[in-house]
């Protein structure tokens, strides 16, 4: 399969892209890592006039220590960021997800940034980045601004990100000693999750003191599962007590219906990978 | 068009291409590299796998484009001096194929594998090879000529 035909630039600064971005409007399409675009293009499912290739754009690639966060570049590959130690030990859930995200090749070649911009509701890293508070950084023509977790994951593939701006960075507020397990349920390997579960929780003397939870693939967009995390609040870190919240854990969810399985069985899917995830995570942490 | 200048298996390439021209169909039909396969199609397969700037690719789901300038290691450039890559020996002396047609991408995603864990355990074989499919073996003699090759110092 060969894509239509596009134009093609490969600016070296975000003010460049952006200004190419500015010209050519609807037209055009950001191209990251394209490891979920390329495979759109050549199915001819989108046909842009114009791709614009962040690849040569260094300000875009790189993790930092910046305080209160880790800062992750848009356009660093996944194998990079699944190997960093900062985020190993300030946001241990991104590390998790990033292990069994899609496999090898595609790990290599796709950026962080590209699968969140993608907002594919069975992506892997929308659970955990909304669990833990993340924060995105766009960049348009009127400067910079920063989009909240809860924010920026608007629908099925859509963000907040306006046509005329850029995902630049993500900041991952630190969870230090956080305990964190992404539970992924999968029928192929490398596959996207049918469902998964991404539990962070902090634990304090065998008492679970706070817990972040995220789902993929339970509804268009990630979702927080608050009742789960409030129901998990000073409860000990024992398979009965999670048991108890993690059967909260499809309330307020729409999963999809399709061949993998119907929203029902989403729905317990999402109970049974909760408390998988929620028992491992304690476990690292404790 | 757009200009492109690349290193392929040691040889340095300069070529005009349509932005749209994926790697592998670069490799295949500008450069007449036919041991790169398309599989699948749809990235999910690996039979196209190649080493874009020392790291493992799938080259169907990478542009032409995005790899200029960079250096790209196919399964045509392994052999050095006419002596086969340990990995490539590994998978005839231990029959890791039947049908051959993954064997190249196999080969190429085992040499990343085994570069970056020179010794993997059998489970990390498997994970480490997720991405490639075999519709033949089971997999079975793949993974013997993985850890054959760990065994005789492939990494180096």
């Amino acid at each position: 399969m060969i894509p239509a035909q596009f134009d093609y630039l490969a600016p070296t600064t975000v003010e460049e892209a952006l200004a190419a971005l500015a010209q050519h409007g609807d037209e055009a399409k950001i191209l990251a890592g394209g490891q979920s675009l390329l495979p759109v293009l050549r199915m001819r499912l989108n046909a842009p006039e114009m791709v614009i290739d962040l690849g040569r754009i260094p300000s875009l690639r790189g993790i930092r220590d910046d305080g209160d966060a880790v800062v992750v570049g848009a356009m660093t590959p996944h194998t990079v960021v699944g190997s960093d130690l900062l985020v190993a030990e300030h946001a241990a859930l991104v590390s998790k997800a990033i292990e069994h995200l899609a496999d090898a090749q595609i790990r290599h070649r796709g950026t962080f940034g590209g699968a969140l911009a993608h907002a594919d509701p069975a992506g892997d890293l929308g659970a955990p980045t909304l669990a833990l508070g993340a924060q995105f950084v766009v960049q348009g023509p009127g400067g910079t601004r920063t989009v909240p977790a809860e924010e920026f994951f608007v629908d099925l593939f859509e963000t907040a990100i306006g046509e005329d701006e850029i995902l630049t960075e993500v900041r991952l507020p630190k969870h230090t000693g956080w305990g964190a397990h992404y539970e992924k349920f999968v029928r192929v390997a490398h596959q996207w999750p049918i469902v998964a579960v991404a539990a962070a929780v902090r634990v304090e003397g065998g008492t679970i003191a706070e817990a972040r939870i995220g789902l993929t693939n339970m509804g268009s967009t990630p979702l927080r599962a608050r009742a789960v995390e409030e129901a998990l609040a000073g409860q000990p870190a024992t398979e009965d007590a999670v048991r108890a919240a993690a059967a909260h854990a499809a309330e307020g969810t729409n999963p999809p219906s399709d061949l993998n399985g119907d929203a029902d069985y989403r729905r317990h899917l999402a109970t049974v990978l909760t408390r998988r995830a929620v028992l491992t995570a304690a476990g690292a942490g404790g | 068009m757009v200009r492109i200048n690349l290193t392929v298996d040691g040889a340095k390439v300069a070529d005009d291409v349509e932005p749209r021209m994926l790697l592998v169909h670069y490799l295949r039909e500008k450069l007449g590299k036919t041991g790169t396969v398309v599989g699948c199609d749809t990235s999910n397969c690996g039979a196209c796998t190649v080493h874009l700037d020392g790291t493992s690719v799938k080259s169907c789901n990478v542009l032409a484009v995005q790899a200029d300038g960079g250096e790209v290691t196919t399964i045509e450039g392994l052999s050095q001096n006419g002596e086969l890559h340990p990995v490539q020996e590994a998978f005839r002396e231990c029959h890791g194929l039947q049908c051959g047609y993954c064997t190249p991408g196999m080969i190429m995603q085992s040499v990343d594998l085994l570069k970056e864990n020179p010794q993997p355990s059998e489970e990390e074989i498997r994970l480490g090879l997720e991405g490639n499919l075999c519709r033949c073996t089971g997999y079975h003699n793949i993974v013997k000529a993985v850890q054959h090759a760990a065994g005789q110092g492939a990494q180096a």
